[in-house]
């Protein structure tokens, strides 16, 4: 009898009920929907690499070498040479090591020199290897291997020729005319900075390099093709990353190799690295918060706000129900127990709309900006959210449940 | 005595000094019907509210059915309006949004007695004996006229089976027909149940009907 009543108040003041409660969905959306995004950003972040033990590059700050290395943001402060690269890769407790060699565009997408063992060893999320869409990793010196974003954006296909660029503008005058590459393999979307990476072997580098700087002029260009792996060493690269055979000499291969001799390097742990950067973007995912918070607020005193004017109009039956025998308190907790209904309504209706729009949406979020978003909207998060908006909502109708109570209390003398 | 009230004072709390009722000594016996008249403001309303026990009595003593309301406590005087005073009213006397089933049913809830068998089965013989036609018993209450509203209010306060029915201008919202069928309906009923009834109004001409006439101004010192 008691929900009830409340049920029949409630759609017996449907305009306003109405308002409140798409107010509250809106709020919940909101709340639900940062937050969802927030963790799945934070998620897909970290996962931009792992299964790499340490990163090695020049001697920089760990931030900017995890940017140039890991998010082609930014540029390399210095390269280190092929010699200390090979010496360290060959260390006995060293499983693999991919060496990364970047400053090439293509199209604006930054080219990466490196050697097969990238697409055998990198690995991302939860220790998730490249896979193929279709063709395979590059075996020739030009042979090219493209990122999901970066072949459906210029619409590359398998066998297509391109040309790459030195440096990092797409309007660059530099072009490479003499070195055209052959796209041989499409990976699969990955979420991570590997979609916008046109990849290339090493000495595919050092051979649009050597063609640039011998055919200036197209006069002495030969057959490229002829080239083979191995005749073109290349001097520098710009980073490498390293496998170990056991995670216990992490520690101690990092300060041998921030102390190596010869050049300055430095190596990170990518998960220390990654975690650090993460914070720096912290302020931002606080503000996000924040101004869900504030959305919330509002619509839970609008809820409050409905809920008070409804008293008045409802002195009768307030009247009616004490003498009917019901006592105050009954009062109380009806007035609650319709905020509650308005609130569950509410959080019913902005979780479902939520997940369908994540459903619809997600694909064109993560063509548009990688990121992976599911539709699993009930995490234990969220659930505490939920919790948390059902007791502001509550605590919000206090204020008229009390009036009512108050009121249905302090019977007046007429 | 089904109602006796004695040394009772009852002054508005914002002025403590005045009086708005004052008896000294007045009381109904079992199965009177009791007409109490008096101008409005004259403290009528005051006088149902201490008897059903809205009012919590300061000063004086009121007992109803034998027991003291004056020594419970509000929650105790909330049950035994349930259980035993129906209350009729001018108007408002049903929820609006629910209808003349939900209503007796709402009524019903409060109580600890009266008939517990479930949904209309106890509620329709009451409705049949109050002429209210079984198609306008799942209207809502605001499509229903009246007259049929306030036979429905009689229903309701009679679902619990009260010893004593308090009623409150309840004929000042009809018209001269529908007065007259809510009195004789309302009569019989009381008659029926031997209950015992506490009727208010300003209208003299209803005084013929009734057992005990009395003017408040004859109980009340103030007025």
């Amino acid at each position: 009898m008691f929900l009830k009543i409340a049920i029949k108040s409630l759609l017996n003041r449907k305009g306003s009920v109405v308002m409140s409660l798409l107010a509250i969905s809106v709020a919940i959306f909101v709340l639900l929907g940062i937050e969802h995004i927030r963790q799945q950003a934070r998620d897909s972040f970290a996962s931009t690499v792992s299964g790499v033990d340490l990163i090695v590059g020049a001697k920089t700050g760990s931030l900017n070498l995890l940017l140039y290395s890991v998010f082609r943001v930014g540029t390399p402060t210095d390269n280190i040479s092929w010699k200390a690269y090979q010496e360290i890769a060959e260390g006995k407790d060293v499983a693999w090591a991919i060496p990364l060699s970047l400053g090439d565009s293509h199209s604006g997408y930054r080219v990466l020199g490196t050697t097969p063992d990238y697409f055998e060893h990198f690995s991302f999320g939860n220790k998730r290897r490249l896979a193929f869409v279709e063709g395979e990793a590059f075996e020739g010196v030009f042979d090219v291997v493209l990122g999901a974003e970066v072949a459906r954006t210029l619409g590359y296909s398998l066998g297509d020729e391109i040309t790459l660029a030195h440096g990092v503008v797409s309007t660059n005058f530099s072009l490479h005319e003499n070195s055209p590459f052959t796209v041989v393999g499409l990976l699969s979307p990955t979420g991570t900075p590997v979609d916008q990476t046109v990849h290339v072997q090493l000495q595919g580098i050092e051979a649009m390099h050597a063609g640039s700087e011998s055919g200036f002029g197209g006069a002495t260009s030969y057959d490229q093709r002829q080239l083979e792996a191995g005749q073109l060493e290349p001097k520098s690269i710009t980073a490498f990353m390293l496998g170990l055979k056991s995670r216990m000499v992490t520690f101690r291969l990092q300060r041998e190799i921030n102390d190596y001799s010869a050049e300055p390097l430095l190596a990170i742990l990518p998960g220390v690295a990654l975690s650090e950067l993460w914070q720096m973007v912290g302020v931002f995912e606080s503000v996000l918060r924040l101004i869900s918070m504030l959305v919330l607020v509002a619509a839970v005193l609008g809820l409050g706000a409905v809920l008070l004017a409804s008293v008045r109009e409802r002195n009768h039956e307030i009247h009616l129900l004490r003498v009917l025998g019901a006592p105050s308190y009954y009062l109380f907790l009806l007035m609650e127990l319709e905020a509650l209904l308005i609130c569950l309504a509410g959080i019913v209706l902005g979780t479902a709309c939520l997940y369908l729009c994540l459903v619809m949406l997600g694909d064109s979020l993560f063509a548009t900006f990688g990121l992976h978003l599911d539709a699993g909207v009930f995490t234990p998060d969220g659930l505490v959210i939920l919790l948390f908006v059902l007791a502001a909502a509550l605590t919000a109708a206090a204020i008229p449940s009390m009036r009512v109570y108050s009121q249905a209390k302090s019977y007046n003398v007429q | 005595m089904m109602i006796e009230l004695s040394g009772v004072s009852v002054t508005q709390p914002s002025a403590p000094d005045l009086s708005i009722l004052e008896i000294e000594n007045w009381s109904v016996a079992y199965r009177q019907t009791v007409f109490v008249h008096g101008p409005s403001g004259s403290g009528k309303s005051t006088l149902l509210n201490l008897v059903s026990g809205l009012l919590e009595c300061r000063k004086g003593g009121v007992s109803v059915l034998g027991e003291r309301l004056d020594h419970m406590s509000r929650r105790r005087r909330d049950r035994f309006r349930a259980n035993h005073i129906g209350y009729v009213f001018q108007r408002f006397n049903l929820v609006h949004y629910l209808n003349a089933i939900e209503n007796i049913e709402l009524a019903r809830s409060f109580s600890e007695r009266g008939d517990r068998r479930t949904g209309a089965d106890s509620i329709r013989p009451l409705l049949e004996s109050l002429n209210v036609a079984s198609r306008e018993w799942h209207k809502p209450i605001s499509q229903l006229s009246m007259g049929q509203q306030q036979r429905v209010a009689i229903a309701r306060a009679l679902v619990n089976r009260p010893e004593l029915l308090v009623a409150d201008e309840p004929t000042s919202s009809l018209d001269q027909d529908n007065r007259d069928t809510f009195l004789s309906v309302l009569m019989s009923i009381i008659e029926e149940h031997k209950m015992t009834l506490l009727f208010v109004s300003h209208d003299m001409g209803l005084a013929q009907h009734f057992t005990q006439v009395q003017a408040l101004s004859g109980i009340n010192r103030v007025a």
